[in-house]
């Protein structure tokens, strides 16, 4: 069974001819998104940081500048 | 601390992201409609025995397979700057996001990866049914994957289903159901996908109207073209009913968005549908967007008003009063987490009862002036157009070739076969306008409502975001003229020469 399977794929992959091109811009592709983008220019912004670190830091973004003056409200309804 | 956020800042991003979609986006749609239309050729193969049709599935699967190919993990670029450009947005959703992205990186993609294999390699090497269900498992596959994105794009257009929990800063689920099956996710899979089979046959009718003009593969070019017709009606039929529930749907749960298609700046109860200039079709936005002859839509005007009948029968806030209801949120919050670190349980309780009031209204306490809640008009209007217009052309055109090929009359009009193969980049030119309708019709919102765009943004530096813009740019458009060489090659090859070789 095993050796089967990887006859298809290895007799698939001998056989092919616009396939080796293809494959070739796909490797090219994932090693310029995987390996260079990721490793130069994608780093997870808040990476590093703990749980609770992010909290703090999105909470403080998503407030932003406009709620320097908010004034705390309280009022049951 | 509070971080500022550069306006310059959040438009390289928004442009970096919408290069990446627009990107992704022109090798989709084209996966998910000639898949269908191979998988129907592949049946029609299957139940003729017939090699001719086996030739003519080989063709097309071959440029599938090149498309396929270049576009395949150009979305994992999206992934990536979810976390780098929206890393705050990320947070905020990383629940919402997670589960279907999840679902459509285990199921979807390894079920058309696995299945895409036998798809390709397995001619003569499993039975015919086996490999008809193989390409099938494939479509299918791919149909799926474009669900799950789709309704994480859906919960963004009309978040549902989840609490907000201001200790953790995110949005849990809380009706997985909710989130998968909302209406809005519903009717934009159904519209986005049966948009796509769209593109899918009109590309097959301009290939196959191409070698009816060159005078070459005749009886391929012809069975290619009546299949990819009569699959092009079927779509048209789809998109249009789909697209008039999305219509309903976004004047019901986006009404800025609808207003902005339409450059309706006062609204009616009787509102027309405007074509172009002065050309409109009176009362027909009122009949689209609600399905009756009299109901009020509002325009932009209207919205930032407010003060009109809600169809709940609720008076329509004016956009001050959402503004002052979301700082009025953002103090609860505020007050919930200062409470939360003194320990006071019975204040944070409070703060979070009135947290949960206001949140319907949440990204309002960061929009300081009522016209950032206007996405960009003329854009929105003219995209709107050119989706609509060459939809209809789309339809006109295979209303046309059906009669033409009934009749047996095509090579009497050379020119509608011209006008088919135009109407390969204008499909894709469509598929993007509609993509733009949908996104930047959104704005300012990130998630509607509930989170800016301004403050979903990750706080980099602008320079690194445009370098990374102009990175992606020139490697998209070297990738791209890389798949338009080799898919012009691989038409003019035609289908006559050793496709057994050639195909894989």
């Amino acid at each position: 069974m095993l050796r089967s399977v990887v006859s298809f794929y290895c007799d698939g992959f001998r056989r092919m001819t616009i396939g080796r091109i293809l494959w070739l811009i796909i490797l090219i592709k994932l090693f310029v998104i995987f390996i260079l983008l990721r490793i130069f220019f994608f780093k997870p912004a808040m990476s590093g940081l703990s749980p609770q670190e992010k909290q703090n830091r999105v909470a403080t973004t998503v407030l932003g500048v406009p709620n320097k003056n908010v004034k705390v409200n309280f009022k049951t309804k | 601390m509070l971080l500022s956020i550069d306006a310059s800042l959040v438009d390289w991003s928004r442009a970096q992201f919408a290069l990446t979609a627009i990107y992704h986006w022109l090798f989709v749609p084209l996966t998910l409609g000639l898949g269908m239309i191979i998988g129907i050729l592949e049946i029609i193969y299957v139940l003729k025995g017939d090699e001719f049709w086996r030739r003519v599935v080989k063709f097309w699967m071959k440029l599938f397979g090149i498309n396929f190919a270049v576009g395949v993990a150009t979305g994992l670029i999206l992934e990536f700057e979810f976390g780098t450009n929206w890393s705050n947005y990320s947070w905020i959703v990383g629940d919402i996001f997670g589960a279907p992205l999840a679902i459509e990186g285990i199921v979807a993609f390894f079920m058309e990866a696995t299945f895409i294999s036998i798809m390709f390699f397995g001619w003569d090497k499993v039975s015919r049914s086996f490999h008809l269900a193989s390409t099938w498992l494939t479509v299918v596959g791919a149909t799926i994957s474009a669900w799950w994105i789709l309704v994480a794009n859906a919960w963004m257009q009309h978040p549902v289903g989840m609490e907000f929990n201001p200790e953790t800063v995110r949005n849990e689920m809380v009706s997985f159901a909710d989130v998968a099956f909302s209406p809005t996710a519903v009717v934009k899979f159904l519209h986005t996908v049966s948009s796509g089979w769209m593109t899918g046959a009109v590309f097959v009718v301009g290939v196959s109207c191409w070698f009816l003009l060159r005078k070459r593969e005749i009886k391929f070019a012809k069975a290619s073209l009546a299949v990819g017709t009569a699959f092009g009606l079927a779509a048209c039929f789809f998109v249009m009913v789909s697209g008039d529930s999305s219509g309903i749907n976004i004047a019901k749960q986006q009404p800025m968005k609808l207003a902005s298609f339409e450059g309706l700046y006062d609204g009616s109860e009787h509102a027309s549908l405007t074509i172009v200039g002065p050309i409109k079709i009176p009362n027909m936005l009122t009949f689209l967007a609600t399905h009756k002859h009299t109901a009020f839509v509002p325009g932009i005007n209207d919205l930032l008003n407010g003060g009109y009948k809600l169809p709940d029968g609720s008076k329509a806030l004016s956009a001050e009063q959402k503004m002052a209801r979301g700082r009025r949120a953002m103090a609860s919050f505020v007050a919930f987490r200062q409470a939360n670190k003194q320990g006071n349980m019975a204040r944070a309780a409070l703060a979070e009862r009135n947290l949960q009031y206001d949140m319907p209204y949440f990204g309002y306490g960061r929009i300081q002036q009522r016209a950032e809640l206007v996405p960009p008009v003329p854009l929105l209007f003219w995209s709107f157009r050119v989706m609509v217009g060459l939809g209809s052309l789309f339809v006109f055109l295979f209303l046309v070739l059906a009669y033409l090929q009934m009749k047996d009359k095509l090579k009497d009009y050379p020119a509608i076969l011209y006008i088919g193969v135009w109407c390969i980049p204008l499909v894709y030119i469509c598929s993007e306008a509609g993509w733009i309708c949908a996104e930047v019709g959104r704005q300012p919102w990130a998630i509607q409502d509930l989170l800016p765009v301004n403050a979903a943004v990750s706080a980099l530096q602008t320079s690194s975001v445009q370098l990374t813009f102009f990175i992606f740019l020139a490697v998209f458009t070297l990738l791209l003229i890389a798949e338009i060489r080799i898919m012009c090659r691989a038409v003019k090859k035609g289908p006559e020469i050793d496709v057994d070789a050639e195909i894989r």
